[in-house]
């Protein structure tokens, strides 16, 4: 349970993010977290709630909301994700998105190398921030002066793990060399755009017009810890759905489940255009600000504690 | 079974046949990637420790482990039988297998036998424990060198530090988790 002035501090970032997307001209939205059909994704287990399920991400929600004529929105909320839990996991988190009509990925990291220094010149008494362009955290200091350093994923492989990222997916070692041999090293100085994601590992991303082998997301990491997962936005139905399909076999495969395809969405997802979006853990920021290395320690309740 | 998902620090599971402790445990999970479940275990038959990254779809079996209170009869060579006081069945350990319990280990003494399948494997002792002092210079008095504490030797041999009034023939108790002297006592 947190003290009421970590309360404090974490309702200090909840405020100056909102200030920030509002003074940019976004509008908050909140979505129903409570869905009777998600993005079909293999990798993440939903908790069912009745005849329905509990978000693991508002996406859906927000995307459609795009689709309909919104051109700037954001949401900080509540995800659910089953079985994730531990120093930096809790199957209960909060979620920063945040969507922009006419954007790419190339918009969106200039946009989190703003919101970081807003966050900062904004947070500037709170214990993990040294001064109004600089973090500490678990002793190391990283600068948030812009620009951040954008590094391939295809390099990072070839850096720290010595192997070709080709080599690595066909080995099914892809995950976990990036958590083992590469994630503790990024962004110890500085924050790093992991960019240019395998196709097959940016499931709503747009495939890269330079490189038809990657799609155009990018992971934020900030001292070793992801912060961050943002991409130009796909907006082709029929590519999306022919990827939710795929992705459906794969969950058919390993847990044994039918899953419905989110219909309407893909109805809609047409009408976006060209678009960008991002997920930020919010829990996770507030660890790297309140200088805080345990995920339970920035929540009001873990789910220990409850 | 357990999942990878039951993972966690303390837990003990069979791998090959063999019992194992989770010693750390760290969740991983690459954004939009799979979970990984990274752990570092001990052999708990060896003590031979390795990491290993698990994922959601491994399994593993519950070691068949039990303890009994036993009781510590005697010493012969290597081997340190102890007796099971409801059934009389008497098994040993050897000396390698005790290692440090060596320390605070007496004829008679109640320790609980950790058995993986019919097997022993491992002993804990009670936190504290009584020991006779076999060993102590005599407290000088007028001792000017300033030290508040003096080594002396327990009937297992064991060594360690105590207050200066601490005689040969006192009975002292050890914490047997630190090995550290708690206080004299009297009989």
């Amino acid at each position: 349970m947190m003290t009421p002035a970590g309360l404090q501090q974490r309702s200090q970032l909840l405020q100056a993010i909102r200030g920030f997307f509002l003074g940019n001209d976004y509008i908050e939205v909140d979505t129903p977290q409570r869905l009777p059909v998600l993005i079909p994704e293999s990798n993440l287990i939903p908790f069912a709630s009745e005849d329905c399920f509990l978000q693991t991400s508002p996406e859906l929600c927000m995307k459609r909301l795009l689709a309909n004529g919104c051109e700037r929105i954001f949401q900080i909320c509540h995800c659910f994700r089953k079985e994730e839990h531990g120093r930096l996991h809790q199957s209960e988190f909060t979620m920063l998105e945040w969507y922009h009509k006419g954007a790419d990925y190339y918009d969106l990291m200039r946009q989190c190398e703003a919101l970081f220094c807003f966050l900062a010149r904004q947070c500037a008494e709170l214990p993990g921030v040294v001064d109004t362009s600089t973090i500490c955290w678990k002793g190391t200091n990283v600068s948030l002066a812009a620009p951040w350093e954008r590094l391939t994923v295809a390099d990072a492989f070839e850096q720290y793990a010595g192997v070709d990222v080709e080599e690595a997916l066909r080995t099914d070692m892809f995950d976990e060399l990036l958590v083992t041999a590469i994630e503790p090293y990024l962004g110890q100085d500085r924050p790093v755009f992991l960019y240019e994601y395998p196709l097959e590992r940016g499931l709503l991303a747009r495939r890269s017009a330079q490189n038809p082998k990657v799609a155009e997301r990018f992971e934020l990491y900030v001292a070793g810890v992801e912060l961050a997962n943002g991409f130009s936005e796909l907006a082709d139905p029929q590519e999306q759905r022919f990827r939710f399909m795929e992705e459906i076999d794969q969950i058919r495969l390993t847990r044994g489940l039918d899953t419905e395809l989110p219909q309407m969405f893909l109805d809609e997802l047409g009408k976006i255009g060209t678009a960008a979006g991002i997920a930020l853990g919010v829990d996770r920021l507030c660890m790297l600000f309140m200088g805080v290395t345990d995920i339970a320690l920035v929540l009001p309740f873990s789910f220990e504690e409850l | 079974m357990y999942t990878a998902s039951d993972l966690r620090k303390g837990l003990k599971i069979q791998i090959d046949g063999e019992p194992y402790i989770i010693t750390e445990f760290d969740f991983s999970k690459p954004g939009k990637g799979q979970a990984l479940y990274r752990t570092k275990m001990r052999n708990m038959i060896t003590g031979v420790q390795f990491t290993q990254t698990y994922r959601s779809n491994d399994k593993f079996e519950r070691p068949n482990l039990e303890e009994r209170k036993m009781q510590f009869l005697y010493a012969q060579d290597d081997e340190y039988h102890f007796m099971d006081t409801t059934s009389y069945e008497q098994i040993f350990l050897t000396k390698e297998q005790l290692g440090e319990h060596l320390n605070f280990l007496i004829d008679n003494m109640e320790v609980e036998v950790l058995f993986f399948g019919d097997r022993p494997i491992d002993v804990s002792l009670p936190t504290f424990v009584n020991l006779e002092v076999t060993v102590a210079e005599p407290w000088a008095k007028g001792d000017t060198s300033g030290s508040d504490t003096k080594p002396v030797t327990v009937e297992t041999g064991f060594q360690l530090q105590v207050p200066p009034f601490i005689n040969q023939g006192d009975k002292i108790q050890i914490d047997t988790r630190t090995g550290t002297y708690i206080t004299r006592v009297k009989e």
